[in-house]
């Protein structure tokens, strides 16, 4: 009796809170018909919203996989003074609130702060551009890669390095043929979240993004946008696609889950 | 003894990634951290608590509180359910319920935002619904608190999760066999061995409360010492350019959250060793 | 050849886990290295493998001294205690990885021939594309000893090899190693606690306790 009251409590929660929410964009955004709804995806500045948000994604992906897989192997690797404070470094962005940490960025990197007024001379502007919206990107979605590699890196051990090296491997060669392999499917999950995360970051790139029509318009900020300038319809059309992104993280975190680890061992 | 000598590291990379590692950290995470800091260096006490005792300030800061306190204690209690559920029950649609919880989570918060609204406006499903009954959530501290829930429950329940995994089965039995009454049976067997996990979902879905932004502004009506909450001051600061004002409120929140996670760090492991110990 | 390993000192924060320990490896010969756990008889291993550094001492190979040569450029075979099988590649790839990764090394058909030859060797022909996952306990332990065999070690180096295998297959696969060995033709060091496995296959044993060799002897004094 508890069993079957408590699940339909659950149930009943998540349909309230989490799943309504999701159907009312949907509902939305097609509530005045397919054709609204490809005229407001195909509208100019959403589409450009879209290909800024997708350029930002794609240069700090790389960078964030590379700064993942380096930290992680550091820290599971080797004994050295200042592991744990790299440690907590890593997981501090998960405690800074975006507004917080996308002022931050302007505070050192705008042209009021001092690593940004002692570029300005050469004519080097790093807030209200891209260039800050994939600085605090990186931020936000920094501790994600790391996060997935290092309980792998744990798990594994070092012995089949050590054997790779006992053969004559080099770094390259160990990192390429054994760790890589072993620490994929967690990359690609952690490749995933960040993705994701980078595409949807709201408060920290609204404060760095200048957020000209058009040019420094990401498509969460596209999105506030075009709510505020009473295009309902535009709004949730564009949040359709943010939305369809989310439901292709989950479903991959699902397979991932389901299948990854079952090949891996 | 000899001289220490460090002894080379027998992997190789060591220097590559640490230095890569370092670069990244400083530029993308230490440097900025610092340049708050630097703000409110320049910023003295008296100019700080000017910026921060002036009522529009201080109403932020209690509507805020306030709002992700009773948050929490919404996701204390589904969080925990949820999170019962998930792991103890096996049912159809099991997986459906465990992938949704992490959807806030995926979900961007200015989508989450503008949905809540969709939903609690007025003409929304719901807000219709609640208008009716006399009752509005949107544009009050009530739609502030529905986007804090929604923002922070997969906190909370992934937290709880895996101690309830871990709880025995068996013990909860026992307590049957011996006769204790349901809700003792509940406090004793099952409440208190949580405690460190349930501690720390809620702390985690408090701090994520505070600095919740997106999904905030857009059903919150942001008016002036009604409805504005800390972040979205903040930023209206900062358009003013108003920097040491910004900072200072920033810098609040930040030592806030941080000397939050701190404690429920110690308390955690306090908690657990005492369980022990009683055990 | 012959192999010195000249008083060796090595502590882990601030215990000292060899005391001095020096040892000397004629050709081919195979030497037991028997003590409690503790004994510091692992690190000894790991020192001469290059997985460890000594804090003092030396070790010489053919008047060479290699006590600061890397791991990778010792050539010395390691056969791991957990096997450390690459669990992503097939047996044949496990095998063959030494030749591959080696600067100017073998051509893949000469790679594959020689991957054959040990598959033989191990008399596992019909297993090459199997991974390390399917395989039993003694089928890992003799495919991790291929490996090790595969890039022609100048010394065979195992750390407690059969100890993760049931009481039977131990005891059938020693005289195989040992055969391998002797085929071989290269010196070997064995890490064991195992009194009766140290006897079945090495030519000397050396007792270590507490960081240091207290004997060394013959399995026939031993017996």
């Amino acid at each position: 009796m508890a069993r079957i009251l408590l699940i339909l409590l659950a149930t009943l929660f998540l349909a309230l809170m989490v799943v309504l929410p999701v159907v009312a964009i949907f509902h939305r955004a097609f509530a005045e018909g397919w054709g609204t709804y490809l005229a407001s995806i195909l509208d100019p500045e959403t589409l450009a919203a879209i290909r800024l948000t997708v350029i930002a994604a794609l240069i700090v992906l790389p960078l964030n996989i590379v700064f993942g897989v380096a930290s992680a192997w550091v820290i599971a690797r080797y004994r050295f003074p200042g592991r744990r404070a790299l440690l907590v470094l890593v997981e501090l962005p998960f405690a800074v609130s975006p507004i917080v940490a996308g002022l931050c960025f302007l505070l050192i990197y705008g042209a009021y702060g001092p690593v940004g007024a002692a570029l300005e001379p050469f004519g080097v502007q790093l807030m209200f551009n891209l260039t800050g919206i994939v600085l605090v990107s990186l931020f936000v979605t920094c501790p994600f890669v790391m996060r997935e590699i290092l309980p792998v890196l744990m798990v594994t051990g070092e012995d089949e390095e050590k054997a790779a090296l006992t053969l004559g491997a080099n770094g390259w060669q160990i990192f390429r043929h054994v760790v890589l392999p072993n620490i994929s499917w967690g990359l690609a999950y952690g490749t995933v979240l960040t993705m994701a995360r980078a595409m949807g970051e709201f408060g920290a790139v609204s404060v760095v993004s200048g957020a000209i029509r058009g040019q420094t318009m990401t498509l969460p900020l596209q999105i506030e946008l075009l709510y505020n300038d009473y295009n309902a319809t535009g709004a949730f059309a564009a949040a359709t696609v943010l939305t369809g992104l989310a439901l292709v993280t989950l479903a991959l975190r699902g397979l991932l889950e389901r299948f990854g680890p079952r090949r891996a061992h | 003894m000899r001289a220490a000598r460090p002894a080379p590291h027998i992997l190789p990379g060591f220097s590559l990634s640490l230095g890569i590692s370092v670069l990244f950290l400083c530029l993308i995470v230490l440097l900025p951290i610092s340049g708050l800091l630097w703000q409110l260096g320049g910023l003295g006490w008296s100019d700080y608590l000017q910026v921060m005792g002036s009522e529009r300030v201080l109403t932020a800061l209690r509507v805020t509180v306030t709002a992700a306190a009773a948050a929490t204690l919404v996701n204390g209690v589904f969080g925990l359910i949820l999170a019962w559920v998930l792991s103890r029950y096996r049912f159809a649609g099991r997986g459906v319920l465990d992938a949704l919880v992490d959807l806030p989570f995926a979900l961007p918060t200015a989508v989450a935002g503008i949905a809540l609204v969709a939903l609690y406006d007025k003409s929304g499903w719901v807000g219709g619904l609640l208008d009716h009954l006399g009752l509005q959530v949107a544009y009050t501290w009530w739609g502030i608190v529905i986007a804090m829930i929604f923002t922070s429950i997969p906190f909370a329940v992934r937290a709880i999760q895996p101690a309830i995994e871990e709880l025995d089965a068996a013990e909860e039995a026992a307590a049957l066999t011996l006769g204790a009454s349901p809700s003792q049976r509940f406090r004793l067997v099952i409440l208190r061995p949580l405690l460190p996990s349930i501690l720390t979902g809620v702390g985690l879905s408090f701090v994520r409360s505070l600095g919740e932004f997106g999904a905030v502004i857009f059903i919150a009506g942001n008016l002036p010492y009604k409805t504005e909450i800390a972040s979205l001051l903040i930023l209206i600061r900062l358009d003013e350019f108003d920097y040491p004002a910004a900072a200072a409120i920033a810098g609040t929140l930040m030592a806030a959250s941080l000397l939050l996670l701190a404690a429920i760090n110690i308390a955690q492991t306090r908690l657990q060793a005492y369980l022990r110990t009683e055990a | 050849m012959t192999f010195e390993i000249r008083d060796i000192h090595k502590s882990f924060a601030g215990t000292e886990v060899l005391k001095g320990v020096s040892l000397s490896l004629e050709k081919g010969e195979f030497i037991a290295l028997l003590g409690p756990s503790g004994s510091g008889k692992t690190t000894l291993l790991n020192i001469v493998a290059g997985l460890a550094h000594a804090d003092s001492g030396s070790l010489v190979f053919d008047g060479e001294d290699i006590t600061r040569q890397p791991a990778g450029q010792r050539h010395f075979g390691m056969v791991f205690q957990s096997y450390a099988l690459f669990r992503h590649m097939t047996v044949a790839q496990n095998i063959g990885f030494g030749l591959k990764v080696m600067k100017g090394g073998p051509s893949r058909a000469e790679i594959d021939r020689r991957v054959a030859e040990l598959l033989e060797m191990i008399e596992l022909p019909g297993l090459a594309d199997r991974f390390p996952a399917q395989l039993s306990g003694g089928q890992r332990q003799r495919v991790a000893m291929a490996r090790a065999l595969a890039i022609r070690p100048r010394l065979l180096l195992m750390d407690e090899p059969f100890s993760a295998l049931d009481a039977q297959v131990r005891v059938s696969l020693r005289s195989e190693v040992r055969a391998l060995q002797r085929r071989a033709g290269v010196g070997a060091i064995m890490v064991t606690h195992d009194r009766a496995e140290a006897d079945a296959l090495a030519d000397r044993i050396a007792i270590m306790d507490q960081g240091r060799i207290v004997t060394i002897e013959t399995p026939e004094q031993v017996a």
